[in-house]
């Protein structure tokens, strides 16, 4: 029993590990999307073209790749990165790929007329964005944001292929010692489960803040 | 009213304006001008043009050819060496503080309750600060008979309430010209009133020039200094209003007025 009771230990690490991935995968992915999906809106042809790039690149190639890159080939152009940063730049920059057209198509779904009230209002384009068509378009975001959130967090398992120690690779650890499969898994399969359920119930409040006070204006 | 550029008492100097659509064109060789404080209603049937204008003058739409003068500055150029160039953002942003509209379905900001719906532009854009906004805010709505209202959201308004709001937001921010597009046609009919009252309330009290696109007749009837009658692009007739409802001279214009007269409006 005291042998289970490490085991246990060893896989909250790994849980801690993949808890820590996701929270700063999200940090990252979220900017990189703000960037890149309002980056396609640019007037800017160059903005659009470097947005573009970069969505195309992370949603075109796999998160393997991108990981191994990351971690194992960006050394040998003098970048050395710790195998938790290179995790979080390939999965933060991988979902943001995926999010920065959520963006895009949230703002683009805000109808003409608020556009032109801004121009009769005065407004630039810039304070238009950020008073009137971010706060409206934000809120078309939040679900699809979520399904991207969990997304990124099944996708942290990836990392125990540069040596991380998260949740899968831990699993692993004490199906190799130990000769159960069944209950490492299984505690895996709970532990990956809760943290998506809480996420599901974080956007949920999100959105229901968000959207307090508009009812009857999403269609 | 001097301007800069020597037009003497005019506001609005439109010009041989021509826009088009595609293959459509929708104002042809369009030209007249607006004296300060004068109210002007633009009538005619559907696709005729004089929603265009007014979108036109906003800024919202842009033209093929032809000037436009607001103030005896041109709208869509601007001077830079002696030359006229097209205009830039600021020069943009410049001329529309001199214009306010107000839309078909409102438009307002459903995010925002009905005070920030009122203070968010002259926040912005003239760096008011939020107390004076507040309560210039308030003056307004209450003009507008809605001062109770300040905190609700714009859902749950009904459309002559939104109506009203969109009133004093346009006016929040001080324009010379205000530009109303059919804003009643949205509503139902027993709310109509509420809003037309509003603009009467205007014409008679400011010196606002006010430019108004309407299927009410017996309103423009009452309010307009000046009626521009508009078919398929061009102002076929224009007049005061007595001479123009009762005594059209051309026949478009009188087919028009039939066709309005046999739908129960009143003239």
């Amino acid at each position: 029993m005291a042998d289970w009771a490490g085991y246990l230990g060893l896989m909250l690490d790994g849980a801690l590990v993949t808890a820590k991935l996701t929270v700063l995968g999200c940090a990252l992915a979220l900017p990189a999307a703000f960037a890149a999906g309002l980056g396609r809106l640019s007037r800017v042809s160059a903005v659009r073209t470097v947005s573009v790039a970069y969505i195309e690149f992370f949603r075109g190639t796999s998160i393997f790749v991108q990981l191994f890159w990351a971690y194992f080939v960006l050394p040998l152009m003098g970048v050395t990165l710790t195998p938790l940063q290179a995790g979080v730049l390939a999965l933060g920059l991988n979902v943001g790929a995926y999010g920065a057209e959520v963006v895009r198509a949230a703002v683009q779904s805000i109808g003409r007329e608020q556009h032109e009230a801004c121009i009769a209002l005065n407004l630039t384009r810039w304070q238009s964005l950020r008073h009137v068509l971010l706060p409206q378009a934000a809120v078309v975001m939040v679900p699809t944001f979520c399904n991207n959130a969990i997304e990124l967090l099944k996708a942290t398992s990836v990392v125990s292929l540069i040596s991380l120690s998260d949740l899968t690779f831990q699993a692993q650890v004490v199906r190799s010692q130990t000769g159960s499969t069944a209950l490492p898994f299984l505690t895996v399969l709970v532990i990956y489960f809760t943290y998506a359920s809480l996420i599901s119930l974080g956007m949920k409040a999100l959105e229901r803040r968000m959207t307090r006070g508009l009812d009857g204006l999403r269609t | 009213m001097q301007g800069k550029t020597g037009v003497t008492d005019t506001i609005i100097d439109i010009d041989c304006v021509t826009k088009r659509y595609g293959s459509h064109t929708v104002l042809k060789d369009l030209c007249f001008s607006v004296r300060p404080g004068e109210k002007l209603a633009l009538i005619g049937p559907s696709g005729s043009g004089k929603t265009t204008i007014l979108r036109t003058l906003m800024t919202l739409e842009t033209i093929e050819s032809g000037t436009i003068r607001i103030d005896g500055e041109h709208l869509f150029q601007m001077e830079r060496n002696g030359r006229l160039v097209p205009a830039d953002e600021a020069h943009l942003h410049r001329m529309r503080t001199k214009i306010g509209m107000v839309f078909q379905l409102f438009n307002l900001f459903p995010h925002k309750c009905v005070l920030e719906n009122v203070t968010l532009a002259p926040m912005l854009t003239k760096g008011v600060k939020k107390a004076d906004a507040e309560r210039r805010a308030m003056e307004l709505l209450d003009l507008v008979g809605l001062a109770d209202k300040a905190r609700a959201m714009p859902v749950q308004l009904s459309g002559g309430q939104k109506q009203r709001v969109a009133i004093a937001r346009a006016l929040a921010l001080q324009p010379k010209i205000m530009l109303f597009d059919e804003v009643t046609s949205a509503l139902d009919p027993e709310l109509v009133e509420e809003v037309l009252n509003v603009m009467r309330m205007l014409g008679s009290t400011t010196d606002m020039t006010m430019l108004l696109v309407t299927h009410e007749m017996s309103f423009a009837h009452d309010f307009a200094d000046r009626v521009l009658f508009f078919d398929r692009g061009r102002i076929v007739e224009e007049g005061p209003p007595d001479v123009l409802f009762t005594n059209p001279s051309h026949e478009r214009t009188q087919a028009f007025l039939k066709k309005i007269i046999a739908a129960g409006q009143r003239i």
